[in-house]
């Protein structure tokens, strides 16, 4: 693999297979790395993760291990949930915050075992985590180039990895951890994703990447397994209703605007607060959010109509505009036209008459529209096999 | 163990503790000071360190504030100068010499001494404004209510009212160099020596670093109050630390000394008070600490306690100390050459030109000792002869450059930079490394370990315009409360920085009373 030095993008350990498979050439990068956008198709790829399965490299994913005698302290203290919850073996979704409270990004906690844990980000934030360990023993290795990790995601995820060999794997839980042997090496899987859907995530050194490439897609064979593109992933999480950094909110520590941050109740993600747990960054400046009440509430909307509100601004009943659309898609297995917003408060409420200026051109033609809009409360997409353990056979 | 609850408990009895605590206590609460040490005064102290001869830490009385002074009514206390309005005379080291007192020089040409006396009523003029903003809680410059758009509309007006032509020489100087500023207006090379030397003396800066002018200006900001130069205090500086401690206890403060505070405690995030070394401990609703920044917060309270970005900025404070304090007890009076006998009691600057003050600047930058280091010199007994036996003198040296972080350790170094310091002063004054009876070098690490001075820095921090105003010690902590609510800084640490004035504990206790009384 070339350095960046040498290469504007990064090849992951999986290139091999990838650029192979990867017919439209839609290439794309995603911090540092070259990464397709669609591979064949796109709806194929979408309705492969609904139906079937899909397979995404997330090897340029974020990923920091942190051990060290006060591992669980440091996290504790950079995270806004508790991490003692989270038990050696399990993963734990969770946000991080500046001290002003605002999010500064969304990611996974990995327990791997007793003190030893991988965070997995979107956005780099190396020196956050090491300014935030002054005064903990702990070390912090970026290991994102270490780890070779793909996604599997679908319905039929759960036999396809089992005709890979991982005997058992049905009985692995949501948010669980468990390794295999593979190839000679370790295959470590997490029933984890970012799909909202039955679905695995898989990691291991890259000198494993290439044989566990060919040997899932042999595997996969019959259970219609295919690889998928950011754009079919996107599709996914919006439909699921999952948020992404540098999307749906502006990570704090690059807001160069006063006000631009959200917080994590202005993001929907209070429930990741835990102010019981002791001292975290951005403790007090939540605290006083809570008491003060939020300047935003973040809510999924219901939009009329099948066309697309991306960047839609969100008015009332007068017209006035009361926020803004930060993802939007129409959702073919939800079959709705779903719209993420941010919108200020007190905006949002159940019963909120509000409506998306939609633009959109057929052959050059451009219409406006004001398409009602209905907050959405709970998951729009949620199907059963998501939570069940043994993980239903397909 | 807890002891009796108090209303406020302040960290450390240097002067700005001792400042603060007798505010506080005049407005009727209930305050405990509780000091490691078993003297008062912080740097303000006097010791023996050798028989019979005496010396202080900090030496001369620059910049204590009248209106703290007359609060506090220090005199009453014991405070007595044994001189005031010292002259300050530069020596080159070759039999020249210039002598500046008020806005008058000696020692140079008709066209330097215009252009001092214009210097110095610009001076005046500046550090009018300036120590009005000193003697003032730091606006807010985000968030800002009613009270920060009058305290910003009041500087707005002080420096409007300077007039066009010196508002705008002070908007061009306030963040230059003090190297170029004095080149444009003087020949003179001692002139300009001494004026250099004022800018950086204590700070980790030569003459050429940006925004030394302000060093200036902040060590000459009792000139706009029409103060003159420096005073010797009767007794040894310690006794202005006595002079303090006597005016809190007289408003009812309790002192404790030899209690070294290990802890902040906190209680839901709040300071709920303080554990001693010995384990006990003391609850106040109100914690004022007078310990430097990094001591507050990186020991006391602990960075687990507080948010990681403000944990970074206490990291990134500037305050690695490159200031060292010579003592000498000599066998008689030293002779500089150049220098008239009746000088010899001035505030003597041993620098020839602001280059051999930026030159000896070069090897801090590298954790090295000046090979030819600079120095303000005082000799007390001229003006205190019980500070030694009779006949004899101490000679007190502020000598820069000492870097805190000296490659090598100090260890090792301190012999061979002892010795760099007597050669130097050998060549302004020869003959005097024979009357040296005892020494004493206090480098930044002594300084530190004496004075609970976290990087043995003389101001707690580098006086930088990026530490200093609206940004002391950090944002986020520069209106004397902090993050921690109930805790304050009331030290150099905290605007407007170090240097005796008194102002950080008195602009401490008035916020604290007037937040407390808002809730």
């Amino acid at each position: 693999m070339k350095p960046h030095d040498e290469t504007l993008l990064l090849d992951t350990p999986f290139a091999a297979g990838v650029r192979r498979a990867c017919q439209l050439q839609d290439w794309g990068h995603w911090k540092g790395y070259a990464t397709p956008n669609a591979y064949e198709d796109v709806e194929q790829e979408y309705f492969a993760l609904r139906n079937a399965a899909g397979v995404f490299d997330l090897s340029p994913m974020t990923k920091y291990r942190i051990s060290g005698p006060d591992a669980g302290a440091f996290l504790n203290r950079l995270l806004t949930r508790d991490v003692g919850k989270i038990g050696p073996g399990r993963v734990g979704y969770c946000v991080w915050c500046d001290d002003a409270g605002m999010v500064l990004d969304d990611g996974t906690l990995f327990h791997l075992s007793e003190g030893d844990y991988r965070l997995c980000a979107q956005e780099r934030c190396l020196d956050w985590l090491h300014w935030s360990a002054l005064g903990f023993d702990v070390y912090i290795q970026d290991e994102t180039a270490a780890v070779a990790a793909l996604a599997v995601q679908g319905p039929t995820s759960c036999a396809a990895l089992q005709a890979l060999g991982l005997d058992g794997l049905q009985d692995l839980k949501p948010f669980a951890l468990r390794s295999f042997a593979f190839d000679g090496g370790e295959l470590l899987v997490s029933r984890t994703g970012f799909t909202g859907d039955l679905g695995y995530e898989l990691w291991t050194a890259p000198n494993h990447a290439q044989t566990l490439w060919d040997a899932l897609f042999k595997a996969g064979r019959d259970y219609l397994i295919r690889p998928i593109g950011m754009a079919a992933l996107d599709l996914a999480r919006i439909e699921a209703g999952f948020i992404q950094a540098g999307e749906d909110f502006v990570p704090a520590d690059q807001v160069l605007r006063p006000g631009r941050g959200r917080s994590p109740f202005e993001l929907g993600l209070g429930w990741l607060v835990d102010f019981g747990k002791g001292p975290f960054t951005g403790r007090s400046a939540l605290l006083r959010e809570r008491q003060r009440g939020s300047r935003f509430r973040f809510v999924k909307l219901d939009v009329q109509g099948d066309k697309p509100a991306a960047d839609s601004f969100i008015l009332n009943k007068s017209g006035k505009v009361v926020g803004h659309v930060t993802s939007a898609a129409w959702c073919p297995s939800a079959k709705r036209n779903l719209a993420l917003a941010s919108l200020q408060m007190p905006w949002g409420r159940p019963d909120d008459a509000l409506y998306a200026e939609i633009y959109y051109s057929r052959e050059l033609h451009w219409t406006r529209l004001e398409a009602r809009c209905k907050v959405i409360e709970g998951p729009l997409w949620d199907p059963p096999r998501r939570r069940q353990t043994p993980a239903p056979d397909f | 163990m807890t002891e009796a609850a108090y209303d406020a408990i302040v960290i450390g009895a240097g002067h700005n503790g001792l400042t603060c605590a007798g505010y506080l206590a005049r407005s009727g609460r209930k305050v405990l000071v509780l000091e490691a040490n078993d003297h008062p005064g912080g740097l303000a102290a006097t010791w023996e360190f050798a028989e019979g001869f005496r010396v202080s830490a900090a030496h001369l009385l620059h910049i204590l504030n009248p209106q703290v002074a007359k609060d506090l009514a220090l005199e009453l206390h014991g405070l007595k100068c044994a001189a005031a309005d010292l002259r300050t005379v530069a020596l080159d080291g070759a039999g020249g010499q210039v002598a500046i007192y008020g806005g008058k020089v000696e020692g140079v040409d008709a066209a330097d001494a215009v252009a001092y006396a214009e210097f110095h009523r610009q001076t005046q003029r500046f550090t009018k404004v300036l120590a009005r903003f000193c003697a003032r809680t730091p606006p807010r410059l985000a968030e800002r209510g009613w009270e920060d758009n009058l305290a910003l509309t009041r500087l707005g007006w002080d420096l409007r009212s300077l007039g066009k032509a010196d508002m705008r020489e002070l908007l061009r100087i306030a963040a230059i160099n003090i190297y170029d500023v004095a080149n444009d207006r003087f020949e003179n090379p001692l002139l300009k020596a001494a004026i250099g030397l004022d800018a950086v003396l204590g700070s980790h800066m030569g003459p050429r670093s940006p925004n030394s002018v302000y060093g200036y200006l902040h060590r000459h900001v009792n000139d706009g109050l029409g103060g003159g130069g420096p005073r010797v205090v009767q007794g040894g500086m310690g006794a202005l630390g006595e002079a303090f401690a006597t005016a809190a206890e007289a408003a009812g403060v309790e002192i404790r000394y030899g209690s070294r505070v290990v802890r902040i405690d906190l209680q839901d995030g709040r300071a709920a008070g303080v554990t001693l070394a010995d384990g006990n401990g003391f609850t106040a609703n109100l914690v004022l600490s007078n310990a430097d920044l990094k001591t507050t917060f990186m020991d006391l309270v602990g960075p687990a306690n507080l948010d990681a970005g403000f944990v970074r900025r206490v990291h990134n404070f500037r305050a690695q100390g490159v200031t060292a304090k010579l003592h000498l007890a000599l066998d008689g009076l030293p002779e500089f050459r150049g220098l008239a006998s009746t000088d010899a009691s001035a505030r003597l600057l041993l620098t020839p030109s602001m280059d051999d003050i930026e030159l000896a600047f070069n090897h801090a930058k590298y954790g090295e000792c000046s090979p030819s280091p600079v120095m303000e010199v005082s000799i007390p007994t001229l003006h205190d002869p019980a500070l030694a036996p009779v006949g004899k003198h101490v000679l007190s040296a502020v000598v820069q450059y000492a870097p805190h972080r000296l490659q090598g350790g100090w260890e090792a170094g301190r012999t061979a930079f002892l010795q760099t310091c007597l050669d130097r002063l050998e060549a302004f004054a020869p003959g005097i490394g024979g009357m040296v009876l005892a020494s004493e070098l206090l480098a930044p690490p002594d300084l530190e370990k004496q004075f609970n001075l976290r990087g043995g820095h003389w101001h707690h921090g580098e006086i930088a315009l990026d530490q200093a105003l609206f940004m002391r010690p950090v944002p986020g902590a520069h209106r004397y409360a902090t993050p921690v609510p109930g805790l304050y800084l009331c030290g150099a640490s905290a605007h407007p920085g170090g240097g005796l004035s008194g102002l950080a504990g008195r602009n401490a206790a008035l916020q604290a009373i007037r937040e407390q009384e808002a809730k």
